[in-house]
């Protein structure tokens, strides 16, 4: 239980996705203007994290261990992804309408964020368990759901903010995310 | 398809300056960020998305009339991941101390937005021939947005360059460059001077154009 803990608040805290591994930049910067679109981003990515892992898992270890191709990994994996992607959705606007209709626009943005295919490729390369892979992939997910929404935020303070001509736009985000990432780095030595 | 000279050098020369994928159209940003912290890792990362770049751009224009337009996407997925396989077995038997290095932001060149931006925007509509200068051209403006990135970070970060010691600040490094949060404000202040030095108008959001899924994300509202 102990470790399952650890791994959550890791994926979560010291080594979020985001601010320090630099994963999922593109969504990171795209699409937290606004509260509501990252919290709904970050609901979609942890989703499909944990529901990618529950498929490229027993890939790995059933299906490309046994013959020895684990090189394949990375091929299998994203095609994996996104085909899994285009399912859930299908599945989500047949089935559960109302779940897609807040989901379903951030599904496709999903297919090809680094996020997702970094984290199935972790979880094989730190030699987890499945369980502990579905409780990484969740931390994962919950931690680049925490920095979309703290990062709303500080975008929407920055709006307000009397900045220089040449800095407007990205460069000024990309400095008040470096300023996030300092934040987060108060979390660093907590487990160790 | 461009087969005269001029435009083959325009193409060739474009990535390099006037349309560098990292600091003028922002792409690929997570490895830009990532594995900058030497400048040593920069070009190899630099080197090694050119390859796959090359790689795939010259398949996927041979290639551009056999593959139907809706499955377009998981088609280029596979031969860049295709790409990304094989570059990571040379670099793993005969390089392997940047294998070690780039770890596994190596598979992360798969989801590069200028990989999978370029494959749509020019592979698929151009020649090979042209579609290959494209690749080097931007090949080498990524590596060496990336060389730069890193130089500026392994200075001031650890007072190194390249691996030789720098007297002065080798003394005193400013260890917050090499940490992630460096990596945003270098990337914001090189990004804040290509705008001074050019007169142009800072952009206001990253570059999507390089995204697959740009169409489907007008929907998402925010993301342009």
């Amino acid at each position: 239980m102990k470790t399952m803990l650890v791994i959550l608040l890791s994926a979560m805290l010291t080594d979020n996705f985001v601010l320090s591994k630099f994963m999922g930049i593109c969504p990171f910067l795209g699409v937290s203007k606004k509260l509501d679109s990252a919290s709904g981003m970050g609901i979609a990515v942890t989703f499909v994290m944990i529901c990618a892992t529950l498929v490229t898992y027993p890939i790995h270890h059933g299906i490309l261990v046994p013959n020895h191709l684990e090189y394949f990994d990375t091929v299998v994996f994203i095609l994996v992804i996104a085909l899994f992607v285009q399912l859930v959705e299908n599945f989500l606007k047949k089935c559960v309408p109302s779940l897609y209709k807040s989901l379903g626009v951030y599904l496709p943005l999903i297919t090809t964020n680094c996020a997702v295919l970094g984290v199935t490729v972790l979880n094989i390369d730190n030699n987890y368990t499945f369980v502990q892979s579905i409780v990484n992939s969740l931390g994962a997910g919950l931690g680049f759901m925490l920095a979309l929404v703290i990062f709303s935020g500080v975008r929407k303070k920055l709006e307000y903010a009397d900045i220089p001509e040449t800095f407007k736009g990205v460069p000024a985000t990309l400095i008040a995310a470096s300023i996030v990432s300092v934040s987060f780095m108060g979390f660093s030595g907590l487990f160790s | 398809m461009a087969e005269n000279k001029t435009p083959l050098v325009k193409e060739l020369t474009k990535g390099i300056l006037k349309e560098n994928p990292t600091l003028v159209m922002l792409l690929g940003m997570c490895p830009t960020l990532a594995v900058t912290t030497q400048a040593m890792n920069g070009i190899g990362m630099g080197l090694v998305t050119t390859f796959v770049l090359l790689g795939s751009n010259i398949v996927i224009s041979a290639l551009r009339k056999v593959i139907p337009d809706k499955v377009r996407i998981p088609a280029f997925i596979v031969i860049i991941a295709s790409f990304v396989t094989l570059i990571g077995f040379l670099l793993e038997g005969f390089v392997p101390s940047l294998y070690d290095s780039l770890g596994i932001y190596l598979t992360l060149i798969t989801v590069n937005c200028i990989i999978f931006g370029r494959a749509e925007m020019f592979a698929s509509k151009n020649g090979i021939v042209a579609s290959a200068c494209d690749a080097i051209g931007m090949g080498l403006g990524f590596t060496m947005a990336l060389f730069l990135m890193g130089s500026i970070r392994e200075i001031i970060g650890s007072g190194k360059w390249m691996g030789l010691e720098i007297p002065v600040l080798s003394n005193n490094p400013m260890l917050l460059f090499i940490m992630p949060a460096g990596g945003f404000f270098t990337l914001g202040m090189i990004i804040a001077a290509v705008n001074k030095l050019t007169n142009k108008k800072p952009p206001q959001e990253l570059g999507c154009s390089g995204c697959p899924h740009a169409e489907s994300c007008g929907k998402a509202g925010d993301c342009q």
